[in-house]
Order: structure tokens, then C-alpha cells, then sequence
């Protein structure tokens, strides 16, 4: 009995709990869905889910070096947005070549991103209300570009959205397998590089960061800059899968890609998580979405109500954790 | 300012801005430059001076029908529901809170109200009526109630369970929409009831309706924060929630209280909302207001940080806010122009407010003066 409580105890306070959680409910979630549906767990539908997600899986890997630093990203969905209308608009008005163009969105993204970290570091703004403010001038500035959406026929983007590579029997989009290598690289740096320690550090404990002689500036700057390159690119995955750039794209997304980091494990005050945690909370997120469209009858608001409710259950437990192990007060 | 090294930095900043301020003569002036409302209240009279040299007849009344009809009474008509959330926000953000799920509460209150009126026209003892499903005073009680609700799980949340306040109240704005489209079946709900249309679009004694409703949220709030320690209190959670306890403020209720306070005011808003629109669209009502509520808190001179606030600043807010979307109309610019401005707007007010930017621009200016002197 006693060596059982230990055990237990022992797991609750692993570092992987959350993460198994995560794991263990999209297991629930996608049996559930087999259980209720033939033919839900056919592989294809399981590549479907990364389909229609990639573009989220790419924010919700910049959005996970924010969070563990301990700040907050609210300006994504907009970044996205509007790297689809740059693109567009560069594409079609300018008639520039694709892969150029591809550069400057990811470079407009990273400076983007860029600048509102050097807002927050060095004069010591929230986060919270300097990518706010990010967020209302990346949706002005694709309004002002045009307010209609516009068509992307560029052959490269076109053949982008119209390949599948063929896998397993299955098929995937080419805009998964480049989410999934951002995934793999933002891995890497997270857990094996000094950046990455950086990172942790810093959403432990920022000051502690600073005495300790990390480049505390720096890494925050990279950070946002990191998070706003994530955005454009998913900007450029989303123009991929709808061909077109409109300002009214992605409208929520930030919170879809946060509501992902949290249910993928990690701590919202910073300092711990993981980064594949990311990949689970949007396979989650995706999963829902694909229990309500295979039941038809259900709304689409309940992908809202419900998605609120798993926010609840992961903050909460979250939250008692932190209490269990006396690290509270925060 | 509560800090002393600020107001001291600000003291000295002054001084160096304007070097005659030191004199007795001008006295007055430093302690009306020094004033916390003197930048937003500044804002306000420079873009209304804009307003009066380039739209004419921008400060004309006219009175038509007994109404008061004019710009100036347009922009704080509209602005109305607006500086209710900002008033609410004060509280939340004097806390060193945050209440993102503003809009939800707006879509709730007011799909609430909406479904339970209805309304269509019916014969009352043979006599044409306008005819409601349930009465409207139960209607408004109830709209009301499920907005106090949404208070209290926030405050809850908060208070009790120490969440961050950003993710409590991020719960409730991503599930709070989804239910309110359950309740109407993601229909936009259409109200056929003429006394409900009141509340938003009546009018008073030649003025709308709502901007009594406005005056009387800030009178009673005015009151509270003025007339008890309420206002102390609240400021001293802002400034140190560990010490605000520890000198037996009952920290808890009183954040619990903010929140719950922050959502009636959104709840009344939503109820402005519908009734001018005269239906309720769960989707798009209020949305983006919890946004617009913080800008007009932070215009209006009231810090992110938590402590020291102003509810006449947040009015203020609200009404700068409305008048630059009013201006960027009438000048004829697109108003997709008006996120950018409001952006940039954000974007100056918090960099003004930054620590850091006076002690950088404290420092331009020695060096200048020793390179003067030299």
C-alpha cells in the first residue's frame, strides 16, 4: 500500500505527468471517436488532423518558447493574417518570385516579432498589452493593404497546396512535413542548446537568470522574434492551404495555439514543459474539432464550450499541482 | 506615481522640460502639468480641436423633436457601452488583474435579454400592443444575473483558485461566446419589443438614455471608491497584494469583488448593445470591447502595474477612443486606419509610462547640459 502511494506520488511529481496526461486523453479521445464512428481511425483521418493543423502546430511552437519565458504571444493569429496578405500582395501586385517572397514574409515576421521583444525587455512593458498592441496593427495593416481576399495563383504555392506525399498508404500535405521539422528543430533547440536553457531559466526566474550571467536581453528578443518568425511561416502554410491572402484569416488563432501549449503540459507563469507538448495539444484541439464535424449534429460553438472547459481542467490541475508541490503563491 | 522615485524623476524631468517651473508664478501651472488626468484630458481637447478646424459645424447642437442631436453628443452616445466596460476594467486592472472575457459577458447579457423578450405584436384587450415572452424587468434581472455569474466564476478562479487573472479570464472568453450561440442556436436573435429599445437608443430630457446610465454607474462607483475605503483598499492590493493582506485587507473578497463589479458593467453594456441593435448576435457582439476597454483604462492615466487609478481617466479614455473613430470617419480616411492608430496610440501611452524612457531621456538631457555648460 505504502510503496503504491510512493509510486503514485512519484509519478504525479515527474516532470512528464502533464505530458502523459495529454497523451493519455488524446488516446481516450481518438478511441472514443473509433468506438462511435467506423472508419475514424483510418490513418488517413489521422493525417487529416495535421493537415488542417499544420499552420497551428507551427504557432503553437513559437507560442511555447513564450509561454516558458513566461510571457505571452497575442499577436499570432494576426502576424499569420497578414503574411498571407503580404504574400499575396507581393505575389500578385509586384510580381515578385516566390521563393523571394517567402523570405521577406519570414524576415518581416522575425522583425515583427523582433521589435515587440525589444518593446518588453528594454523598457519593461507587459507582453500582454505590447503584442495586444501587436496584434491591432498587424490586422490594420492587411486591412489597409486590401479589405478583399485575395487569390493566390502562383504555380509553386499552387503546387504546394495541390501535392500530397504518399506515406504509409496514406497521404500528407507538404505544409505537414514542414511543420513537423520546425517541431523537430524548435525540439532541438529547446532541450539542447544554451538558448533553450536560457529559455527555462528565464521563466523560472528571470532575475535569478540575470545574476546568473544569461543573456537575458538577447534570448527574450529571439524569443519574440522566434514567435513572430513561427507566425509568418504559419501565415505561408495557411496561403498554401487556401491560396489566398485576406485579413479576416486566422481570427483567434492566438488563442487556439495558447489553449494547445496549455493542454500540451506546459505551466503558463513559465519554466516548465515540454516542446513536443505542443504537437499533443494540437492534435487534441484537432481532434475535438473532428469528434464534432464526424457527428454532424453537434454545433460548431461546441468546439468553443468545449475547448474552454479542457483550458479549465489543465489550468486547474496545474494549479494544484504547483500548490502540491509547495512551489505556490505565484 | 505612487512610487516616490517617481514622482522625484518626474519632478526633475519637469524641471528640465520647463526651466522656469521652479518659479512661484508658475506654480499653478506645474501642479496642473503634474496632474494625473492633465495627458488624457490633453489628448481629448487636441483631437477635438482637430475635429473643430477640419469637420464643420463639429460642435453645432441642434435640437430636433426635443432631442439634443449633434457630433458631440453622437460620440458620447456611442461611446456609452464602452466607458462602462473601461469603469469596470479600472477596478480589475487597479488590482493588477485583467479581464479579458469583457466581450463574451457583452454577447451573454445581451443574447440573454434578447431570447427572453422577443417580443412581436399582439392584441392587448383589442388594442395593437407590443408584446414580450416574459416580462422585462424579469428579462433584464435575469441578463443581469448570468452576467454577475460570469463575475463570479472569474473572480473565483482568481481570487480563490490564484490563477492568473490573463488565463481565468481567458476560459470564459473562449467558452463564453460558444455558449451564448448555444442558447440561441447560432441564430442572431431579433427583438420586437419597443420598450426594450430604450435602454440604448431612448432618450432623457433631450439627452440618449444611456448616458444617464453611464452617469449613474460612475456616480455609485465614484461614491464607493471616494466615500469608503473601498478605493484604498483596492489601490493597496494593487500596490502590494502580500503587504494589503498582511495589514488584514480581506484580499480575496475584494478581488472576488472586481471581477463580479467588472462584469455587471459588461453586462449592462451588453444590454446597450442589443437594444441599439435591437437583436443580440452572440457571435459579434462586443467583440474585440475587451480590448478597447483596457486601451481607454491605460489612456486614461491608470497603470498596468495595479494601484493608483482613475475612473474620470477611463471616461476620458473611452471618449478619446470613440472621438479618434469618429475623426478617422469623418476626415475621410479608410477606416481600416483606425486599428493602426489605436496600435501606434498604444504603443506611445505605454512607452510614456515606462520607467525606462525617462531615465534614458533623463540622461540625453544631462549630457546635453554638462555639454553645454562645457
Amino acid at each position: 500500500m505504502n510503496a503504491l502511494m510512493t509510486r503514485s506520488r512519484g509519478l504525479l511529481a515527474s516532470p512528464y505527468f502533464t505530458s502523459l496526461v495529454t497523451v493519455l486523453l488524446l488516446l481516450v479521445l481518438l478511441g472514443m471517436g473509433g468506438a462511435a464512428y467506423p472508419g475514424f481511425l483510418s490513418l488517413q483521418v489521422l493525417f487529416n488532423l495535421l493537415i488542417d493543423n499544420a499552420f497551428l502546430l507551427v504557432i503553437a511552437v513559437g507560442m511555447s518558447f513564450v509561454i516558458l519565458s513566461g510571457g505571452i504571444d497575442l499577436s499570432v493569429g494576426s502576424v499569420l493574417a497578414l503574411s498571407t496578405m503580404v504574400a499575396a500582395t507581393l505575389l500578385h501586385r509586384w510580381h515578385l518570385h516566390p521563393l523571394l517572397v517567402i523570405a521577406i514574409v519570414l524576415a518581416l515576421g522575425a522583425a515583427f516579432g523582433a521589435g515587440m521583444g525589444a518593446l518588453i525587455h528594454y523598457f519593461r512593458l507587459q507582453p500582454f498589452i505590447v503584442t495586444l498592441a501587436g496584434m491591432f496593427l498587424a490586422r490594420g495593416l492587411c486591412y489597409l493593404i486590401s479589405i478583399n481576399s485575395i487569390t493566390i495563383e502562383d504555380p509553386l504555392f499552387v503546387m504546394m497546396s495541390r501535392s500530397q506525399l504518399h506515406f504509409l498508404g496514406g497521404f500528407v500535405s507538404p505544409g505537414v512535413v514542414i511543420a513537423l521539422l520546425t517541431l523537430a528543430a524548435a525540439i532541438f533547440i529547446a532541450h539542447f542548446t544554451p538558448f533553450g536553457r536560457a529559455v527555462y531559466a528565464i521563466g523560472g526566474n528571470e532575475t535569478s537568470a540575470q545574476m546568473m550571467g544569461l543573456p537575458v536581453g538577447r534570448a527574450k528578443v529571439l524569443i519574440y522574434a522566434g514567435s513572430g518568425f513561427c507566425a509568418a511561416l504559419a501565415g505561408l502554410l495557411f496561403s498554401f492551404y487556401m491560396l489566398s491572402g485576406y485579413g479576416l484569416h486566422a481570427q483567434g488563432a492566438e488563442l487556439d495555439a495558447i489553449a494547445a501549449v496549455v493542454i500540451g503540459g506546459t505551466l503558463l507563469t513559465g519554466g516548465y514543459g515540454y516542446l513536443a507538448g505542443a504537437l499533443s495539444g494540437v492534435l487534441v484541439l484537432g481532434t475535438i474539432q473532428t469528434l464534432i464535424a464526424f457527428d454532424g449534429s453537434l454545433s460548431s460553438w461546441w468546439t468553443r464550450i468545449v475547448i474552454g472547459a479542457l483550458l479549465l481542467v489543465f489550468c486547474v490541475v496545474q494549479r494544484l499541482m504547483s500548490i502540491g508541490a509547495g512551489k505556490g503563491g505565484k | 506615481m505612487n512610487n516616490p522615485l517617481d514622482a522625484q524623476v518626474g519632478d526633475r524631468l519637469l524641471r528640465a522640460d520647463f526651466p522656469h517651473a521652479a518659479m512661484p508664478a508658475s506654480s499653478a501651472l506645474k501642479r496642473l502639468l503634474q496632474h494625473a488626468l492633465f495627458r488624457p484630458a490633453a489628448a481629448l481637447a487636441l483631437l477635438l480641436l482637430l475635429d473643430l478646424l477640419t469637420i464643420p459645424g463639429f460642435f453645432q447642437l441642434t435640437i430636433r423633436d426635443g432631442h439634443l442631436y449633434g457630433s458631440v453628443i453622437d460620440i458620447t452616445n456611442r461611446a456609452a457601452p464602452l466607458m462602462l466596460a473601461a469603469l469596470g476594467m479600472t477596478l480589475v486592472i487597479a488590482t493588477r488583474g485583467i479581464d479579458i472575457s469583457v466581450g463574451a459577458v457583452v454577447a451573454m447579457s445581451g443574447t440573454v435579454a434578447a431570447m427572453l423578450i422577443g417580443g412581436h405584436m399582439g392584441l392587448v384587450n383589442g388594442v395593437p400592443a407590443y408584446v414580450s415572452k416574459t416580462p422585462m424587468a424579469w428579462a433584464l434581472c435575469l441578463a443581469m444575473g448570468a452576467a454577475l455569474l460570469c463575475g463570479a466564476w472569474n473572480g473565483l478562479l482568481v481570487a480563490w483558485l490564484g490563477l492568473q487573472p490573463i488565463v481565468a479570464t481567458l476560459i470564459l472568453m473562449v467558452a463564453g461566446r460558444g455558449l451564448a450561440q448555444l442558447f440561441t442556436d447560432g441564430q442572431i436573435v431579433t427583438v420586437y419589443y419597443q420598450p426594450y429599445f430604450f435602454i440604448g437608443s431612448g432618450y432623457l430630457l433631450g439627452l440618449p438614455f444611456a448616458l444617464f446610465l453611464v452617469g449613474a454607474v460612475f456616480l455609485v462607483t465614484g461614491l464607493m471608491m471616494r466615500r469608503t475605503a473601498l478605493g484604498l483598499f483596492i489601490q493597496a492590493v494593487g500596490i502590494n497584494p502580500v503587504a494589503a493582506r498582511l495589514a488584514g485587507v480581506r484580499t480575496a473578497s475584494l478581488i472576488f469583488f472586481v471581477y463580479v463589479f467588472c462584469s455587471a458593467c459588461a453586462g449592462l453594456a451588453g444590454l446597450m448593445i442589443s437594444s441599439n441593435i435591437k437583436s443580440a448576435d452572440a457571435n459579434n457582439a462586443g467583440m474585440l470591447l475587451e480590448l478597447d476597454a483596457i486601451l481607454a483604462v491605460t489612456l486614461g492615466g491608470t497603470s498596468l502595474a495595479g494601484g493608483k487609478f482613475t475612473l474620470v481617466g477611463s471616461v476620458i479614455g473611452a471618449l478619446i477612443i470613440q472621438t479618434l473613430t469618429y475623426t478617422i470617419y469623418s476626415i475621410g480616411l479608410p477606416p481600416e486606419v483606425n486599428m493602426v492608430v489605436k496600435s501606434l496610440v498604444v504603443f506611445l501611452v505605454c512607452l510614456s509610462q515606462s520607467a525606462e524612457l525617462k531615465t534614458l531621456r533623463q540622461r540625453l538631457f544631462a549630457r546635453r547640459a554638462s555639454g553645454n555648460a562645457a
